[in-house]
């Protein structure tokens, strides 16, 4: 953990915590001096951050600080090279793994973007999912009656009309449709560590709160959830334990929800000085 | 990426799991080409005199055509004076006339096709006219169907029994004349199958018929009839696999359907004959004339095609649509990996009043295919109101194949309407990572996806052809799909 040095200033609060929660539990995921490139670029630049279960983390910075790209690392896209550093997963080392089989262990992205995939039904799709990530649980796979009952359970929870199910995954939906779909499909599979990448943007209020209400209600002492944001107005609906700066691929900063008001009040200007100056 | 890229390249490049000879002896006479050959086929089938003497209408005609060269199809001269035209399994005297005297490995060939006849009888009420080499072997269900008036046989058959249908018939949808490759069949063709359903009959089950080419160098001329008259429903399904072989074979069959009054026939072909290796070498070439006549008021044709199989494909199932509101639709899914070929699509000719037609056309690209769709819309002077809709639909999976389309519209009526859609799409990195991303492995990524883009045809298929059809598509592709 070379890199404590340069963090450990901004970062006392969130020391002391992971001394109080070391204690009972083991994290979730714990990334180490994470550096990681795109097209020869480096963007992220020494990341650490610990999750325990339980616990929901917010991850703010500005557009090209790395949030999405952190994301996307650590669910495996291969567009990115890890260069440095290690991401334990459960005591595991995440990295070794494809992304299905990230999947298949109980990790959830909910995309910025959703994938539109024509002809493919949003139900046959989860099914395919679902049963995937139960077959590697051992479990036998969910006949079609159970599935559609577990299914529409979870529909009400995010307000979902049942004719979305038959239609092809993400293809006509509308922005604020495809996130709730996200957060739809999280709420069936039911992972253990959730990363939601801008789930918020492009939703109105009334989805906004929608979505946070599911989110919220999949909050439990066993799982952890990382929100992504650009935005405070997000951490009003899913209050987080932590919040985390991130700048030019580094987390600046660490703190409670307080961070974020206080950011919000700032601006992210302020932060990149102190990112200049903690180099 | 890379890696992502290089294991869908493995999927695509399985090799072909149902290549395998089976051993039973052909009769056969030498390669070549002459007015003798033909007349010697004749002979063997005791055909009526009409029959020889269309025969070397069609042989002269042939004599002055030339091989057609405007299709986006590449490969090596044929020389038709090395092909075999005849080729019969050995028989017992007139044949078997049930399964327990059909050879023995014909029956296991089947069973490696994962098709047993016996089956199929009896879980799945098909008829299955089975043309093994140039011969029917096995014909199932007759009795059944001739309680409903209905003519199901081959076409050997259908010439010694039914003489006046096949003269009445044969030719009108596809003349002789038309083009170099039917003239060739209409020359040396040796069966295929015959169906003639009566007036007012709805055939109670499905029909099928299993090609497959199995003697060497035995180029395989099949030709099929199908006539359905008036009020009449038909739905018949075609399905091939061919064993694997190093040197390319010729495939030139000639279907015909003809629809009068108030009549439906159902054509749909599920073609996965040998493509060649990886490298592009053997594999059949299947160059096919199917076309369809809707002669009668309110008649339908509808052609559904799954072409996953041969090396070049030159096929253009089309309709005529001559009968006032008659209708014609053509579905198509066709694939092509490594080396493979096809140039294909349809032609809706509208000559009635108020004919419509629907084209749906879903192509697939892999490995170095090159997959081209030709397809015309011709809308004569009397075809008031007609109207057609075209879809044309290229997937690429890679960076080294190709997709091409070439869509024809002649419009001659100005109160009809024509619409045509085209896109072209590469298989998506981020769909299949998003896939991945919910616990779904490349693999079936892939074939998710690539059923998901054929879906509008796969519909179209009876329910026991879409899942073949499903599967086909994915021993082309990668191992299985769901």
């Amino acid at each position: 953990m070379s890199a404590q040095a340069d963090w450990g200033p901004l970062c006392a609060l969130e020391q002391s915590r992971m001394g109080e929660r070391s204690l009972s539990k083991i994290p979730i995921l714990e990334i180490r001096d994470l550096h990681a490139t795109a097209g020869g670029k480096e963007i992220l630049r020494g990341i650490n951050l610990t999750v325990f279960p339980g616990e929901v983390h917010a991850i703010m910075g500005p557009n090209g600080s790395g949030k999405s790209t952190l994301a996307q690392v650590i669910a495996g896209r291969d567009l990115y090279a890890v260069t440095d550093g290690e991401v334990i997963y459960e005591g595991k080392d995440l990295l070794a793994l494809q992304p299905e089989e990230r999947a298949q262990q109980g990790l959830f992205l909910a995309f910025q973007y959703p994938v539109e995939i024509p002809g493919v039904s949003n139900l046959y799709f989860l099914k395919a999912a679902l049963n995937a990530i139960r077959k590697r649980k051992g479990e036998p796979e969910l006949d079609a009656m159970d599935f559609l009952s577990l299914v529409r359970q979870k529909m009400a929870l995010m307000d979902m009309e049942e004719a979305l199910l038959n239609r092809a995954v993400n293809s006509g939906f509308s922005g604020g449709e495809k996130k709730r779909n996200e957060i739809f499909q999280m709420a069936v599979l039911e992972p253990r560590l959730a990363l939601l990448d801008e789930t918020d943007s492009g939703l109105d209020i009334d989805a906004l709160k929608i979505v946070a209400h599911g989110v919220n209600t999949l909050r439990s002492s066993d799982r952890a959830i990382v929100v992504i944001t650009h935005y405070q107005r997000l951490l009003n609906y899913i209050v987080p334990d932590y919040v985390h700066v991130l700048s030019e691929g580094r987390i600046v900063r660490s703190g409670d929800k307080s961070l974020a008001l206080a950011l919000e009040e700032s601006g992210y200007v302020g932060i990149e000085e102190l990112s200049e100056a903690a180099q | 990426m890379a890696t992502q890229l290089t294991s869908i390249e493995t999927l695509a490049n399985q090799e072909y799991k149902w290549g395998f000879v089976t051993d039973i002896d052909a009769d056969t006479v030498p390669p070549g080409l002459n007015e003798d050959v033909i007349r010697l086929i004749s002979a063997r089938k005791r055909e009526p005199q009409f029959m020889l003497e269309w025969r070397l209408k069609a042989y002269r005609q042939w004599l002055r055509m030339k091989e057609p060269t405007w299709a986006n199809v590449h490969y090596p001269p044929i020389d038709y004076q090395q092909i075999i035209y005849y080729s019969a399994p050995k028989r017992n005297k007139d044949g078997p006339k049930s399964l327990e005297e059909v050879d023995p490995e014909l029956l296991a060939t089947y069973e490696k096709l994962g098709i047993p006849l016996r089956e199929r009888e009896l879980l799945a009420g098909v008829a299955v006219d089975a043309v093994f080499d140039s011969v029917s072997v096995a014909t199932t269900f007759k009795e059944k169907l001739s309680e409903a008036g209905i003519i199901f046989c081959s076409f050997s058959e259908a010439v010694q029994n039914h003489p006046e249908l096949v003269q009445k018939y044969l030719g009108t949808v596809v003349p002789y004349s038309d083009n170099f490759f039917a003239a060739l069949n209409a020359a040396v063709f040796s069966d295929g199958s015959f169906c003639y359903i009566p007036r007012g009959v709805r055939c109670p089950m499905e029909l099928s018929t299993y090609f497959r080419i199995n003697a060497k160098n035995t180029g395989q001329f099949e030709r099929t009839l199908i006539v359905a008259d008036e009020g009449a429903y038909v739905s018949y399904l075609e399905g091939c696999t061919a064993p694997m072989r190093d040197t390319n074979q010729l495939h030139a069959a000639v279907v015909e359907l003809v629809a009068l009054d108030n009549a439906t026939v159902k054509y749909s072909t599920v073609q996965n004959w040998y493509p060649g290796d990886k490298e592009g070498k053997g594999g059949i070439y299947n160059f096919v004339t199917k076309r369809g006549k809707c002669l009668g008021v309110n008649s339908k044709i509808s052609w559904t095609q799954v072409e996953t199989g041969s090396a070049i494909t030159w096929k253009y199932p089309g309709c005529l649509l001559i009968g006032e509101n008659s209708i014609g639709e053509f579905y198509s899914v066709a694939l092509t990996n490594n080396y493979q070929q096809a140039d294909t699509g349809t032609k809706m000719i509208h000559i009635g009043k108020n004919t419509r037609s629907t084209i749906v056309s879903k192509g697939i690209s892999a490995g170095h295919g090159q997959n081209t769709y030709r397809g015309a819309v011709k809308i004569l002077k009397g075809a008031t109101n007609a109207r057609n809709y075209s879809q044309c639909d290229s997937m690429l999976l890679g960076d080294k194949c190709g997709a091409h389309t070439f869509p024809y519209l002649e419009v001659k009526n100005t109160s009809s309407s024509v619409e045509h859609e085209a896109s072209t799409s590469k298989i998506g990195e981020d769909q299949i990572f998003y896939c991945r991303q919910r616990g779904i492995s490349t693999e079936d990524a892939v074939g998710m996806i690539v059923n998901g883009f054929c879906k509008e045809v796969f519909r179209e298929l009876p329910m026991e052809f879409a899942v073949e059809a499903q599967k086909l598509l994915g021993v082309s592709l990668e191992g299985s799909v769901g």
